[in-house]
């Protein structure tokens, strides 16, 4: 039974490779037998296909407006070529260099103060005996990642206000009340607390997952010879922790300049766009309000191509270290 | 000293030790709970206050000065919020049936073996995970396509996630082959595998990602203020985002004879209204996202 099973297995496999090996099947015959054999796979997968031409790789071929002076009345075919005007503009732009710095910094703030926030609170969360406080505390910090980012930013705007909560405290301490969404130097403290708030708690489950995958008796082992908790937290979790966080820190890394653009489109102002301006944001600024659309166009193509430039780059290295790496 | 004391004591300084460590660790996580939970609370209680006792609340505020309902009753009669609500509520049911339809049809495509092509096909879809035409060309063929400024623009142009197919393909992945084998052997063809077979079997991720693509949804805002327009159009976020962040829209008064009592509440039972549909379903559906995440991350 289980080997006329095999048998079917292997003649199918044999079928789906293109004939016995020896067969001297062309490849027009090929290609004719693979779409007879799975014509259902490729008729499911169609519909799909056509969203993504439809959807992504129509609007690639858009990019091309990057390269253009783009004028809507006449279209693609009809606006005139500009070669690489629209990206010398950009590199020679005042505000060039201040985008850089403010994308680069809030991605390695982020990287430094929100990456680390959820293995730690995984780490605590690991140590709690009692079962229903650690799942309520989970349950609890999950929510705010529920919460839209709208509401989320509304939230921060209130308690930011002169009346708002912080200033409260402020006052309590003697200081003088003020907005402090438009303080250009509280703008990053305020996106990267905010965003541990947001995150920390979803963010930490797949690192609670990978807890549950280390071996119990090195905890025995430990206890036997008398370390602490936090010793055992130390020298035992932490290390067991440490694949998935290489494996997190190089997909972070590959998308540094990705910084989370909705939040600061939702929480800059005019004061603050001198440390709060990432390139994401100038490109819906200039493209969306200001209608400039080639040389909005050309910016995002400049991001896109140096985020894919990292992203290969981290990827080379997580192949070099002996992780598995995305592709 | 014997030996068996110097282990008693060093047993119990390390127990104050633990002890000490519990202390913190709890009073860490009390912390944690308070300040993710107090935000959500204020914006609660300010839904129930009116406009004068908003303007003078100062510190921590725990109870509303006068319990109101108010502001609940106008966010309920308020023609720009209900509209909006209406509209958000379309986009919902239109993406969500159309993205888990897409999302299956990849995800079973992916999971399958065997085809001359699946390499090319696979190779295409998850370049566009990590490459986009950006957003201007992006608006420019919505424009084209005739989807600018109508709904279906916030329905079609986002209904796949490649990430949530990759789910999906895990899920059919772990079905054992003998069971598809099977069913080939019976005559079954790929539509029947997959109706029959393959999505009985992955209905509880089919959940997961009805979820993460409704919430997705629900809190998109960003999408609306590329694509639409006019303000009668335009999705809930999008006028909280309005009303409480850019202040360039104050809601009208609409005839309400009372609305400058309120007008501030208002604008706080809005975000509650909008926002509680979503937390009352996760806590139910935790162990599945948590499925759910673990997938996606750890295979992806």
């Amino acid at each position: 039974m289980s080997r006329s099973i095999a048998y079917k297995q292997k003649a199918r496999r044999l079928a789906a490779e293109g004939g016995r090996p020896g067969s001297a099947a062309t490849l027009r015959k090929r290609i004719a037998r693979d779409f007879k054999r799975h014509k259902f796979k490729y008729l499911i997968v169609l519909p799909v296909l056509i969203y993504f031409i439809l959807f992504h790789y129509k609007p690639m071929y858009g990019i091309v407006i990057a390269f253009q002076r783009f004028r809507a009345s006449v279209g693609i075919a009809g606006s005139p070529w500009v070669g690489f005007d629209n990206f010398a503009r950009f590199l020679q732009d005042p505000y060039f260099w201040q985008l850089l710095r403010n994308t680069f910094t809030i991605s390695l703030l982020t990287l430094v103060f929100s990456f680390p926030a959820p293995i730690l609170l995984a780490l605590l969360l690991n140590e709690i005996r009692v079962r229903w406080f650690k799942r309520t505390v989970q349950t609890i910090s999950y929510m705010p990642h529920f919460i839209a980012m709208v509401v989320a930013c509304a939230m921060i705007k209130a308690f930011c206000q002169t009346n708002g909560i912080f200033n409260d405290i402020i006052a309590l301490f003697g200081g003088t009340r003020a907005n402090l969404l438009s303080n250009t130097s509280l703008f990053y403290p305020i996106y990267i607390l905010s965003g541990i708030w947001q995150g920390v708690g979803w963010n930490s489950i797949i690192y609670l997952a990978a807890l549950s995958g280390i071996d119990q008796e090195q905890y025995e082992a430990a206890r036997v010879d008398g370390a602490g908790r936090l010793r055992q937290m130390i020298s035992i979790t932490l290390p067991g922790l440490l694949p998935t966080i290489s494996m997190l820190l190089i997909l972070n890394l590959g998308s540094i300049l990705n910084v989370g653009y909705e939040k600061i489109l939702l929480l800059y102002q005019p004061l603050t766009y001198e440390v709060a301006d990432v390139i994401s944001t100038y490109v819906y600024r200039k493209g969306l309000l200001d209608a400039d659309f080639s040389y909005s166009t050309a910016v995002g193509l400049f991001n896109s191509v140096v985020n894919l430039f990292f992203l290969l780059v981290a990827n080379k290295i997580s192949k070099k270290m002996g992780q598995s790496g995305l592709f | 000293m014997t030996r068996t004391k110097v282990r008693m004591r060093r047993r119990k300084r390390k127990n104050g030790k633990d002890l000490l460590f519990n202390v913190i660790l709890y009073l860490l996580m009390i912390g944690l709970v308070l300040v993710t939970l107090y935000p959500m609370w204020y914006v609660i209680v300010l839904s129930f206050s009116n406009s004068t006792d908003i303007a003078k609340y100062t510190g921590l505020v725990l109870w509303p000065e006068q319990f109101t309902l108010g502001a609940y009753k106008m966010v309920f009669e308020h023609p720009l919020i209900v509209n909006s609500f209406k509209n958000s509520v379309l986009v919902l049911l239109g993406s969500l049936p159309l993205s888990l339809v897409m999302t299956v049809l990849c995800g079973y495509f992916m999971a399958c073996t065997g085809m001359m092509f699946k390499k090319l096909v696979v190779a295409l879809i998850l370049f566009t995970m990590f490459f986009s035409g950006g957003l201007i060309p992006g608006l420019l063929n919505v424009k084209d396509l005739g989807l600018y400024d109508t709904l279906l623009a916030l329905i079609i142009p986002g209904c796949l996630s490649v990430y949530n197919a990759i789910i999906c393909k895990t899920a059919m992945e772990a079905i054992p082959d003998s069971l598809k084998e099977s069913a080939y052997i019976d005559g079954a063809n790929d539509f029947q595998v997959l109706f029959k077979i393959v999505l009985p079997l992955v209905k509880p991720t089919l959940a997961v990602l009805a979820l993460y693509y409704g919430v997705a949804r629900w809190n998109d805002w960003f999408t609306a203020s590329v694509y639409i327009t006019e303000s009668d159009l335009l999705p809930i976020q999008n006028i909280i985002r309005a009303v409480l962040l850019v202040n360039d829209v104050s809601l009208s008064s609409a005839g309400f004879d009372n609305f400058d009592q309120y007008s501030e509440g208002l604008k706080y039972a809005a975000i509650v209204v909008s926002t509680v549909p979503v937390l009352c379903i996760y806590p139910f559906l935790q162990k599945y996202f948590t499925k759910g995440v673990m997938i996606g991350a750890v295979k992806g």
